[in-house]
């Protein structure tokens, strides 16, 4: 195959055996790769109401035919299970050099099932794996585990992770990538470990080849023109990483502000990107591949927060700041490496941090239940909670079941700022209204990055609509959703999407993989994507009251700013949005919708 | 006038594109391990540098090759390796005190930079000029201007 290496690693941690499987070229041409060709897997192979932390879930690594490519920030994978923290698909993407590294080292996809005795990892180069003990390495975080088995391996092979919240099975533990990246979202590092399995390490020399490579090349080179051109991906995001929309979207009423509780930041200016650049920064840093370059190394060179490493981006500026309360930019840098290193998601960990201090400050959250006061603002106490998270120490024992856990167990769910039990991210959706469908519809509850709306919200790419406007959101939030399915599947960055459109993808795609696709036909893989997952969450037992949001968000107008008076008119753009799909009133597919993407049930 | 490749390490952001299109280039597949560059990269210390062949004035390559294999080309000036001539002793790679010549498996031959027959496709795909292909005279002198402003910087930083 071309794009494709053709190969899937499946390897099986109870029987200790691993085996080297055909890809099947009708998948690859309905599913792609990375996130659709994870979820193809899972739904085949899952048998529905696993526990996700037992050893019949499954979890699955899976590049894109053009990850390791030269096409436009190609350098991503993602890792696909059936998440711990919503009970739904959990897809999870990362980039850095890992991804590039896997393909070289001769596979499309790993496949992992069952649970080791005891602590290993996975060492896979070039066409072969095996499974070594990681006993020596359990318990370290994130760095050193990395350097550890860098060094009993390959110097060049490149390590995905977990730190020591995956082995303490936090529920939003991430799998974190060359130190700094992280497939962040869903908990599918406490995946990982509920399998004792602390990583897998990868390095190759193998080929990855296009099927027409002149054709590739032009279009790979009319890309990278295109990002050179877009305002954002060619200044906005080399020059101030994702911090960039601190200062936008608070400006735009719409930064969550002390749990959700307003959209206007006091403090924003002090952890904005601007402010980021100028203080803690060292240099950009792009992921393999990539023309863009968003990554941040920094350091903060002395005093209580002293460190270095990656980030904040702009998710981690607010979730560890903003809706913490927090305006010190050292401290929110500070949580943020103890989550690279941990191994936590920094938006689910910064948003139950600020579910448990508005529970503290409204007398829900007894005082002796926490042995440290968490009121917004205390930057300490951020710092602190997100370290005892990670070890599940005191209060971080219960922080480590996510927002939503936590505000039922003291009996107000409703100040979780949640969907489908998943946090949401840094945009209040009464001040731009089209993400907030996206976070109710999202197949892996609240985020951004399924169906980023933000972009003709807010940033005005293609082109500006009104953010507070219910109207015609519905087909924006599906067609961004659909695309976002088919970039994630190639095995793209989101980001190319502030330069390029689905034409473009196909344009490298085509040559890349030999396959014939229209913009039509890769589009509609993307939508076949969507609803694969919507299927294996509503066979998870999803209905139509977990499409929602908040109480928050639908009943009490935004208090200030803006957007002030504003809440999310979700029932009128919900129905809209199941109309859109081909969808039944109560959010299934119809059998001409499936019929219609060549999806058999 | 002769022309070099002129790598500014400040402006990489490591992103190895440089390896991607040159394997594409010479070797026909996506694949740096074939590359005839490579970043060299230090992320702890924040340090990534694009190496490749010199192009040596006196290239050691040229002297210890026995069968008078490698030459400098009339028009680019780049050391080049003449298959023909070439019998893969690899003595050329025991000599390169750059790492430069390497002997490539897959091509069964010993492969190096050749400077793309005067068009580096990693010049033309490299997204932060941080390699270019300048003119020789030009690329010195650009260097210490660069050197010199760091220098003032670091300097103004000092009396502040």
């Amino acid at each position: 195959m071309y794009g494709w290496t053709g190969k899937i690693l499946r390897v099986n941690l109870s029987a200790r055996s691993v085996s080297v499987e055909d890809l099947c070229p009708e998948i690859a041409e309905k599913y792609l790769g990375a996130r659709g060709l994870g979820t193809k897997i899972l739904y085949d192979e899952l048998e529905p109401g696993v526990d996700p932390l037992g050893p019949d879930n499954k979890i699955i690594f899976a590049t894109g035919p053009l990850t390791g490519t030269a096409a436009t920030s190609a350098g991503r994978y993602n890792v696909v299970t059936k998440s711990p923290l919503t009970g739904f698909i959990a897809a999870s993407n990362s980039g850095g050099y890992f991804p590039a590294e896997m393909k070289y080292a001769g596979f499309d996809a790993i496949i992992v099932e069952g649970v080791a005795e005891e602590p290993v990892y996975i060492w896979v180069h070039n066409g072969k794996a095996e499974i070594r003990s990681a006993k020596h390495v359990w318990g370290k975080n994130t760095a050193e585990t990395t350097d550890i088995l860098v060094s009993e391996t390959d110097p060049d092979a490149k390590v995905a992770c977990i730190g020591p919240a995956g082995e303490k099975l936090v529920l939003f533990a991430c799998v974190v990538n060359d130190k700094g990246r992280a497939a962040g979202r869903s908990g599918v590092g406490a995946v990982m470990g509920s399998k004792n399995l602390k990583a897998i390490v990868v390095r190759g020399t193998g080929d990855v080849k296009v099927a027409d490579p002149a054709k590739f090349r032009e279009a790979v080179l009319a890309a990278f023109k295109k990002i050179k051109e877009a305002p954002v991906t060619s200044q906005g995001l080399p020059t101030y990483g994702t911090a960039v929309l601190v200062n936008v979207i608070n400006q735009h009423g719409a930064f969550p502000t002390r749990n959700f509780q307003t959209g206007v930041f006091e403090g924003a200016e002090k952890i904005s990107g601007e402010t980021l650049a100028a203080t803690l920064l060292v240099r950009k840093r792009a992921c393999f591949g990539c023309p863009i370059a968003c990554g941040r190394p920094s350091v903060v060179k002395s005093g209580k927060y002293k460190g270095e490493g990656e980030g904040p981006e702009y998710e981690t500026i607010w979730a560890l700041g903003a809706t913490c309360g927090v305006d010190n930019l050292e401290a929110v840098t500070k949580a943020n490496y103890l989550c690279n290193e941990l191994g936590l998601d920094p938006i689910t960990m910064g948003s139950t941090i600020a579910c448990a201090m508005e529970l503290y400050e409204k007398g829900y959250l007894p005082k002796n239940a926490t042995d440290i006061p968490l009121v917004f603002g205390d930057a300490d106490a951020v710092v602190e909670a997100t370290r005892r998270t990670g070890y599940r120490e005191g209060i971080g024992d219960l922080l480590a079941k996510g927002s939503y856990r936590l505000a039922a167990e003291f009996g107000h769910p409703e100040l979780s700022m949640s969907a489908k039990k998943q946090e949401y991210p840094a945009y209040d959706p009464r001040g731009v209204k089209g993400i907030g469908l996206n976070y109710a519809t999202s197949n892996r509850g609240g985020c951004h990055v399924r169906g980023y709306t933000i972009s003709p919200e807010i940033l005005g790419v293609p082109e500006k609509i009104d953010p507070l406007s219910k109207d015609g959101k519905a087909a924006w939030v599906k067609a961004f959703q659909d695309v976002t399915a088919l970039v994630d599947s190639v095995g793209m960055c989101l980001f190319t999407t502030f330069a390029l459109g689905a034409s473009d993808v196909v344009s490298m795609l085509e040559p890349a993989t030999g396959m014939p696709f229209s913009t039509e036909k890769a589009t509609l893989a993307g939508e076949r994507i969507w609803n694969l997952e919507r299927l294996f969450n509503l066979r998870e037992g999803l209905t139509k009251e977990d499409d929602t949001l908040a109480p928050r968000l639908l009943n009490e107008p935004m208090p200030e700013g803006p957007a002030a008076g504003q809440v999310v008119e979700l029932a009128d753009m919900l129905a809209d949005y199941y109309a859109a799909r081909g969808w039944s009133e109560d959010g299934k597919p119809s059998a001409e919708t499936l019929d219609r993407l060549g999806i058999a049930v | 006038m002769e022309k070099v490749l002129l790598v500014e390490h400040e402006k990489c952001t490591a992103c190895r594109i440089c390896e991607l299109v040159c394997s594409a280039k010479h070797a026909g597949s996506f694949n740096p391990a074939k590359a005839r560059i490579t970043v060299a990269t230090f992320l702890e210390d924040n340090f990534f540098f694009p190496l490749t062949c010199q192009h040596c004035e006196e290239p050691l390559c040229q002297d210890v090759c026995p069968t008078g294999a490698i030459s400098r080309h009339p028009e680019t000036a780049a050391v080049v390796i003449d298959d023909a001539k070439c019998i893969g002793c690899r003595m050329c790679q025991a000599a390169c005190p750059f790492g430069a010549i390497a002997y490539s498996p897959s091509e069964d031959k010993v492969v190096k930079c050749d400077l793309c027959g005067g068009e580096p496709e990693c010049v033309l795909f490299c997204p932060w000029d941080a390699i270019k292909y300048v003119q020789a005279d030009d690329a010195a002198l650009r260097r210490r201007k660069a050197v010199g402003e760091k220098l003032k910087k670091a300097l103004q930083e000092v009396k502040l």
